[in-house]
C-alpha cells in the first residue's frame, strides 16, 4: 500500500510546486518532469530487450512538428491526438522493419532515423514550403505545460509500473534475456517488441508536442537535436533502465547537472557528457539502483 | 557530363573507402562497434591542418608522420578502455552494448576536445588547390593525391591480409575468435593490431580529406554514419566488399548532388543505408 501512497503523495506535492517556485524555476521543473517522461518512455522498450535506441528524437522532433504545422487548423487537444497517432504509425513501420535487426544493427539503424527525419523536414521546408523555421503561438501558459507533462509523465511510469506486471513485461524480459528462448517459449517476438516499441513511441511523440510551445520557434535543428537522443539513453542508464523509478532517478539529477553545465562551460559540455558515458559503463553498468543493491548486499554478508 | 559525375565520384568514393576500411577492420577483428571512428577521422584532419599552418610541414610529409601516431593512439584505446570491457564480458551481446556505449562517451570526448582546442569554425588549408585534367575533367590535384593515397594504402592492405602470414592471422580471428586460440594465435594481441590499424587508417583517411575539404569539429558523426553505411553495404569484417561499397557511395553521392539536389546527399546516404539494413543485412557481398 504505501509503494502507491508515497509516489501519489509525491505527485500532488509536484503538482502544487509551481506555486512555490520562480518563472525559472519553472522551466527548470518544466525541462526534468520532459526528461523524466523521455528517460521512462525509452526504457519502457529498450530497458529490459536491451534494444539500444537512438530515435528518441526521431519521435519527439515528430510531435513538436505537428504541434507547429498544425497548432492553427486544429484545437489543441485533436493536434496531441494526431501526433499521438503520427507517432503510433510511424513506429508501427519502423518496427515492422527493423525490429528484427540485432545488437548494433538496430543502434545505427535508430540513430539514422533520427537523421534521416530531420534532413527529410529540411529538404521539404527548404524547397516546398520555402520556410525553415515555424512559430507556435499558442495561447498556453508554462503551468499548463508542467502539468501536462507531470501527467505524461506519471502515466508513463504507471505504464511501466503495470507493464512489468503483465505478461508483456515477463515476455519483454524474456527476449532481453535470450531470443532464441523467448521464440522457443512461444512468445511472438514481432508482436511483443512491436507493442512495447509503439507505447514508448507514442509517448515520446506525446512529449514533443506538449513540450514545444516552450521553444515559441521550431526548426529541424532544434527539435531534432541528436543530443536529446544521447541524453535520454544516458539518463535511464545511469538510473537503471530496466527499473521502474531507475530512468526518473537518472534524469532529474543529470538534467541539473547538464542544465548548469551548459550554462556555465558551454564550451566543455561535450566532455562532461563524453566522461558521464565512459563513467557509468564502467563503474555502474546495471545502474545506480543495482549498484546500491550490491552494495547493501556485500554489507549483509560482512555483518 | 555523366564521365565529370564518373571521376569526382571515383575520387570521392577512394576517401570513403578508406575510411570504412578502418572501421571495418575494428569492427571485424576486435569486435569493437566503434562509434567515435568519425572523431578519430577529425583527429587526424586537424592534425594535418595544425602541422601544416603552424609548422608549415608538407601534408604529404605529415601524413607519413600522422599514420603510426594514429596506430599509437588505436594501441592505447584499445588497451585501456576496450581491454577491459572485453573482459568484463564473457559472452558477445554484453560487449557489443558496452562498446557501443563507451565509444559513445568517446566521440563527445574527442569532440569537446577538439571543440576547446579549435573551436566550432570550420577549417579547411588551401594546398595544391589547381585543376589537373583528367580525360577531359578539371580535377583539383589535391584531390587526386588524396586519390592515390587511398589506392596506396587501401591497395597494400588488401594486398597485406590476402597474402601474408599476418593477414592470415587476422583473418582467422575475424572468423571465429573462439578457435583461434586453439592454433596459438594470440587473440587480444591480434585484436589491440586491428584495433590500432583501423585507428591508423582512420587518422590517415582524416588527414587525407582534410587537404581538399572543408570541415568542423562537430563533423565527426556523420563521417561515422557515413563509414558505417559503407561497411553494412560491404558486409561487416568484408574488406573487398567496403572497398566497392565506399566507391559505390562516393558515385551515388556525386550523382545526387549533380542531378538531383545537393542538399539530399546526406538523405540519399540514409535511405541507402535503410534499404540495405532491411534488405540484406549481412551486406550486399555477403552470404547468409
Amino acid at each position: 500500500m504505501t509503494k502507491l501512497i508515497i509516489p501519489l503523495l509525491a505527485l500532488v506535492a509536484l503538482a502544487f510546486a509551481p506555486n512555490f517556485v520562480s518563472a525559472y524555476g519553472l522551466g527548470l521543473l518544466i525541462g526534468a518532469a520532459t526528461y523524466v517522461t523521455l528517460a521512462s518512455a525509452w526504457a519502457l522498450f529498450s530497458g529490459h530487450t536491451h534494444y539500444v535506441s537512438l530515435a528518441t528524437v526521431a519521435f519527439y522532433g515528430t510531435g513538436a512538428y505537428c504541434m507547429a504545422v498544425l497548432n492553427e487548423a486544429l484545437p489543441y487537444w485533436a493536434v496531441l491526438l494526431c501526433a499521438g497517432g503520427i507517432g503510433a504509425t510511424m513506429a508501427a513501420l519502423v518496427g515492422l522493419s527493423t525490429l528484427r535487426l540485432q545488437g548494433v544493427y538496430f543502434v545505427i539503424f535508430s540513430f539514422g532515423l533520427a537523421e534521416l527525419v530531420r534532413q527529410l523536414i529540411t529538404w521539404y521546408e527548404v524547397n516546398v514550403t520555402g520556410t525553415l523555421g515555424r512559430y507556435i503561438f499558442l495561447d498556453i501558459s508554462a503551468r499548463d505545460i508542467y502539468w501536462q507533462m507531470l501527467a505524461l509523465g506519471a502515466a508513463t511510469i504507471a505504464l511501466t509500473a503495470w507493464i512489468h506486471r503483465s505478461r508483456l513485461g515477463m515476455a519483454l524480459r524474456v527476449i532481453g534475456d535470450d531470443e532464441a528462448v523467448a521464440a522457443h517459449s512461444g512468445i511472438n517476438l514481432a508482436r511483443v517488441k512491436l507493442i512495447a516499441f509503439v507505447l514508448s513511441a507514442v509517448i515520446l511523440t506525446l512529449a514533443g508536442a506538449i513540450t514545444s510551445p516552450r521553444y515559441v520557434y521550431v526548426e529541424p535543428a532544434i527539435v531534432f537535436n541528436p543530443t536529446v537522443s544521447f541524453l535520454t539513453v544516458i539518463m535511464a542508464l545511469l538510473g537503471g533502465a530496466n527499473r521502474l523509478w531507475g530512468p526518473a532517478l537518472g534524469a532529474v539529477p543529470l538534467f541539473l547537472v547538464f542544465e548548469w553545465l551548459s550554462t556555465n562551460f558551454p564550451d566543455s559540455y561535450p566532455i562532461f557528457m563524453g566522461l558521464l558515458f565512459i563513467g557509468v559503463v564502467f563503474l555502474l553498468p546495471d545502474g545506480i539502483l543495482a549498484g546500491i543493491e550490491k552494495l547493501r548486499a556485500r554489507r549483509k554478508v560482512q555483518s | 557530363m555523366i564521365l565529370t559525375t564518373l571521376i569526382l565520384g571515383l575520387v570521392l568514393g577512394s576517401t570513403y573507402a578508406l575510411l570504412a576500411l578502418g572501421l571495418t577492420l575494428q569492427y571485424g577483428i576486435a569486435r569493437i562497434m566503434n562509434l567515435a571512428y568519425g572523431e578519430l577521422t577529425l583527429v587526424g584532419a586537424f592534425v594535418l591542418v595544425a602541422v601544416f599552418q603552424q609548422l608549415g610541414l608538407s601534408p604529404l610529409i605529415a601524413m607519413i608522420l600522422i599514420a603510426p601516431a594514429g596506430y599509437a593512439l588505436g594501441w592505447f584505446l584499445y588497451q585501456g578502455m576496450m581491454r577491459p570491457l572485453v573482459k568484463r564480458s564473457g559472452a558477445r551481446g554484453r560487449l557489443e552494448v558496452d562498446s557501443i556505449l563507451a565509444t559513445f562517451g568517446l566521440l563527445f570526448l574527442i569532440q569537446g576536445i577538439l571543440l576547446m582546442l579549435f573551436g566550432a569554425n570550420f577549417t579547411s588549408i588551401s594546398y595544391l588547390d589547381r585543376g589537373v585534367n583528367v580525360l577531359g575533367v578539371s580535377v583539383a590535384l589535391n584531390r587526386l593525391i588524396a586519390f592515390g593515397i587511398c589506392v596506396v594504402a587501401g591497395g597494400a592492405l588488401v594486398l597485406a591480409l590476402a597474402k601474408t602470414r599476418w593477414g592470415l592471422i587476422m583473418r582467422a580471428v575475424a572468423l571465429t575468435p573462439g578457435s583461434a586460440p586453439l592454433v596459438g594465435i594470440d587473440v587480444n594481441k591480434v585484436a589491440r593490431q586491428g584495433f590500432a590499424l583501423g585507428t591508423a587508417l582512420a587518422v590517415v583517411a582524416g588527414a587525407s580529406i582534410a587537404m581538399y575539404q572543408t570541415f568542423s569539429a562537430t563533423d565527426g558523426v556523420v563521417f561515422t554514419m557515413k563509414a558505417l553505411v559503407i561497411v553494412i553495404m560491404g558486409g561487416v569484417g568484408n574488406v573487398k566488399g567496403a572497398l566497392v561499397a565506399g566507391i559505390a557511395l562516393g558515385l551515388l553521392e556525386t550523382f545526387v548532388a549533380t542531378a538531383i539536389d545537393p542538399g539530399l546527399t546526406l538523405a540519399a546516404t540514409f535511405a541507402i543505408f535503410l534499404v540495405v539494413l532491411l534488405w540484406r543485412p549481412q551486406g550486399l557481398f555477403g552470404a547468409r
